[in-house]
């Protein structure tokens, strides 16, 4: 079967179309359609390569009741997204190749985006000893990325083996940069709110520590190195330094964190309950210049699906964490300029192909050229919507921008040239067989 | 005003209106036979208390108790290992037992005004973790304006522990709003960062704190902090923070020494200086329950006779 899509903006390339069969582009430029081709048309719309996301917490297995590898992906495909990274911390942790290879497969039963499954660093998770990182890149699941995100691997010695140990393959650790010792019962960023609000600060000098450290140590030892969510002002110029110099170092932003601020925890509501926090206005202006420059490479949504009761309390008892994947492309756009402005390249650049280089994910990231697998995004630059939290795809209701009208709408995505969605809607996809009892709960609603 | 959460969102007429209402309290009810007003006759306060602190909840149940409220008692567990009923169930529950006023001390910064969320009636924050105790502020600044005549350019140091301190948060924004000159004084590990827009001057000398105090507020410093590095020893924090007989000379002769209770005796202040005539820690005390009563009124008349 083949798909037309008939002119949409391609980025950097002008007006076209691009013709899709089995998955792959044959033919771009201007397309007449071949009998039996089903088209789009993608007037007025940007062609963005899928989105990757470099960073989101699936919660299966383990937390099905906030999220499944299915829910997250239907939420992935509705933002635009073709590829998400599945964070470790799961229930058991990804630190083994059972694990890592179980959630792969989750991946392709759901079938709504490609899932590459990160693994621990460190066994559970305890930062003591290092997990078998060997088995998992060898695995069926093809681990490249090694992450005890939601800790920091805060022992430098066990930071210098792991980064030392990934060469073998040319993996890289994604290190979430907080020194625990200066985070102990942190709820927000320290500063002016936080000593107002009466809340026990998380000081930007702890991440900003780590990140100094890190670079210096993957210097030292010829590494590569990432860093999650960087959210201070000082974490990006010591990024920027160290890029300079010539440190193999790659850095994301979230989209909460090039929008919001701490003044949001003046409301005590905790869905603006985060790690690392929402800073301030500065960190905010200077995250968005380093984004625009590249000293950021990439913008990751760190996905952070919770249950009603995990919001429902007061501050200090929630858990931190913010639904991203179907409301980053809209705030990046904001970030880097709003739809009129922003330049679309680089939102391609930013979104799409430095994530998917980051993460070795060869078929995603890729413009639309003859022979590429079909991964990609229709965007409306001229529409905007409404975050209704309610009409998420997610499992859970944990956003931040309840409310808010938001610019750009994903139209279509594509993954190897099938509509994940269409029409802004998620399209119909043979659904698969149900496989846990929280799918088979969700197939069932569905049927109603 | 529906609810009093903190001091910061009253304008200085509704702190004012408070005080005076408080001083209208405690002569309405000192000297009678029955101390005892028929006010609230009615209406149901719960204390929903988190923490245990027998002091304030006796002073607001005192206080619920004199304005003639029904008074229930709900003590309730905040720990995060042994996870109880949620705060917002806690709140369904009491709200559709039909609580006219909820008064509610927390661990957690913020539980009042989540609480404000979920309830219909009044809810008043009697100590939200390091975040704001009211009440506390404004017994506070009723014992001042009746020592020192007043408190519009007064000058007011707060000694000790302001990091973890909601009593300290309170009074910055009462006392200033009022007109006082307020100084923070601690060690620079016991003082938040970013405060540089506070309405405050900040030191870290005592002794050079006090010969223009009017009065001095000393706070509770807690042991556990010694272990925590705020602090070497507490016989250091005492020498350097502690306010003895030779510091209390040092004061002018009008000056007025206030504790927000319990005490450290040899800590925060020497026992001399907590037994003499200057300390109005038992005034504080006493005026804690006209406050309390002034505020209960209000918050449940609306302000209506």
């Amino acid at each position: 079967m083949s798909t037309l899509i008939k002119g949409a903006d391609l980025v950097g390339r002008g007006r076209g179309d691009v013709l899709v069969r089995d998955g792959r582009v044959v033919e771009t430029g201007t397309v007449s359609a071949p009998a039996g081709a089903s088209v789009v048309d993608a007037d007025g719309l940007v062609l963005l390569p899928g989105l990757v996301d470099l960073h989101a917490h699936l919660r299966e297995p383990g937390r099905e009741d906030a999220e499944t590898v299915l829910t997250g992906t239907r939420a992935a495909a509705k933002g635009g997204y073709t590829a998400v990274c599945a964070m470790a911390n799961s229930y058991p942790v990804a630190d083994t190749a059972g694990v890592v290879e179980q959630v792969a497969a989750l991946g392709r039963a759901a079938a709504h985006a490609d899932v590459q499954p990160l693994g621990a660093v460190s066994v559970g998770l305890a930062g003591e000893r290092l997990a078998e990182i060997g088995a998992m890149a060898d695995s069926a699941a093809r681990v490249r990325m090694f992450s005890d995100d939601g800790h920091c691997v805060s022992d430098p010695r066990l930071m210098r083996r792991a980064l030392e140990y990934v060469k073998t393959f040319g993996g890289l650790i994604a290190q979430h940069a907080e020194e625990p010792r200066l985070t102990e019962g942190a709820q927000m960023n320290e500063g002016a709110v936080s000593a107002e609000l009466g809340l026990p600060g998380w000081p930007s000098v702890a991440e900003e520590a780590i990140v100094a450290r890190d670079v210096l140590l993957a210097e030292y030892v010829g590494a590569r190195i990432h860093f999650c969510h960087v959210s201070t002002a000082r974490s990006v110029e010591i990024i920027g330094e160290a890029k300079a110099r010539g440190v193999r170092v790659t850095a994301e932003v979230c989209p909460h964190h090039l929008l919001l601020t701490d003044e949001r925890a003046r409301t005590y509501d905790p869905v603006f309950k985060v790690n690392p926090p929402l800073r301030t206005a500065d960190d905010v202006a200077a995250l968005r210049g380093a984004l625009a420059e590249g000293v950021v490479d990439a913008v990751a949504t760190d996905h952070a699906p919770h249950p009603p009761q995990d919001k429902d309390c007061e501050w200090p008892a929630a858990r931190p964490g913010m639904l991203g994947l179907e409301t980053a492309l809209s705030i990046t756009v904001a970030a880097l300029g709003g739809p009129d402005a922003c330049d679309w390249d680089m939102v391609a650049e930013r979104t799409s192909r430095a994530p998917a280089r980051i993460a070795g994910l060869d078929a995603h990231g890729r413009d639309p050229e003859p022979g590429a697998e079909a991964n990609f995004t229709l965007v409306d630059p001229a529409r905007t919507w409404t975050v209704a939290p309610s009409e998420l795809a997610s499992r859970s209701r944990n956003t931040p921008y309840a409310g808010l009208e938001l610019p750009v709408t994903v139209q279509a995505t594509f993954l190897r040239g099938r509509a994940t969605v269409l029409d802004g809607e998620l399209a119909p996809v043979a659904p698969p067989a149900p496989r846990t009892r929280a799918d088979a709960g969700l197939v069932a609603e569905e049927i109603e | 005003m529906k609810h009093l959460l903190t001091t910061e969102q009253l304008s200085r007429s509704e702190a004012e209106l408070i005080l005076d209402l408080t001083g209208r309290m405690a002569s309405a009810v000192s000297g009678r036979e029955i101390r005892k007003l028929p006010t609230l006759r009615g209406r149901t306060v719960v204390n929903l208390f988190y923490e245990d602190s027998t002091r304030t909840r006796t002073s607001f149940e005192t206080a619920a108790k004199r304005l003639s409220a029904d008074v229930v008692n709900f003590a309730a567990k905040a720990s995060s290992v042994s996870k109880g009923e949620s705060l917002k169930d806690t709140a369904l529950t009491l709200q559709s037992m039909g609580a006219d006023g909820v008064v509610i001390r927390h661990p957690a910064s913020g539980a009042p005004q989540r609480l404000t969320e979920w309830v219909d009636g009044a809810v008043l924050n009697a100590g939200d973790g390091t975040h704001a105790h009211p009440t506390q502020a404004l017994l506070d600044a009723y014992t001042m304006r009746e020592r020192l005549g007043g408190i519009d350019g007064r000058t007011v140091a707060v000694v000790g522990d302001i990091l973890h301190s909601r009593v300290a948060r309170s009074n910055i924004w009462l006392l200033s709003k009022l007109g006082a000159r307020v100084r923070l004084v601690g060690p620079p590990t016991l003082l938040p960062r970013a405060i540089e827009d506070w309405p405050v001057e900040i030191s870290y000398d005592l002794d050079a704190s006090l010969r223009d105090t009017d009065a001095i507020m000393l706070l509770r410093v807690q042991h556990e902090r010694m272990h925590d590095a705020f602090f070497p020893t507490a016989n250091e924090y005492a020498r350097l923070y502690g306010l003895d007989e030779r510091r209390l000379g040092l004061m002018p002769d009008h000056a007025i020494v206030m504790h927000p209770g319990p005490m450290n005796r040899g800590m925060e202040i020497a026992a001399a200086v907590a037994d003499s005539p200057r300390a109005t820690i038992t005034e504080q005390v006493a005026n804690g329950v006209w406050v309390r009563m002034a505020v209960l009124y209000l918050l449940l008349t609306n302000g209506e006779l």
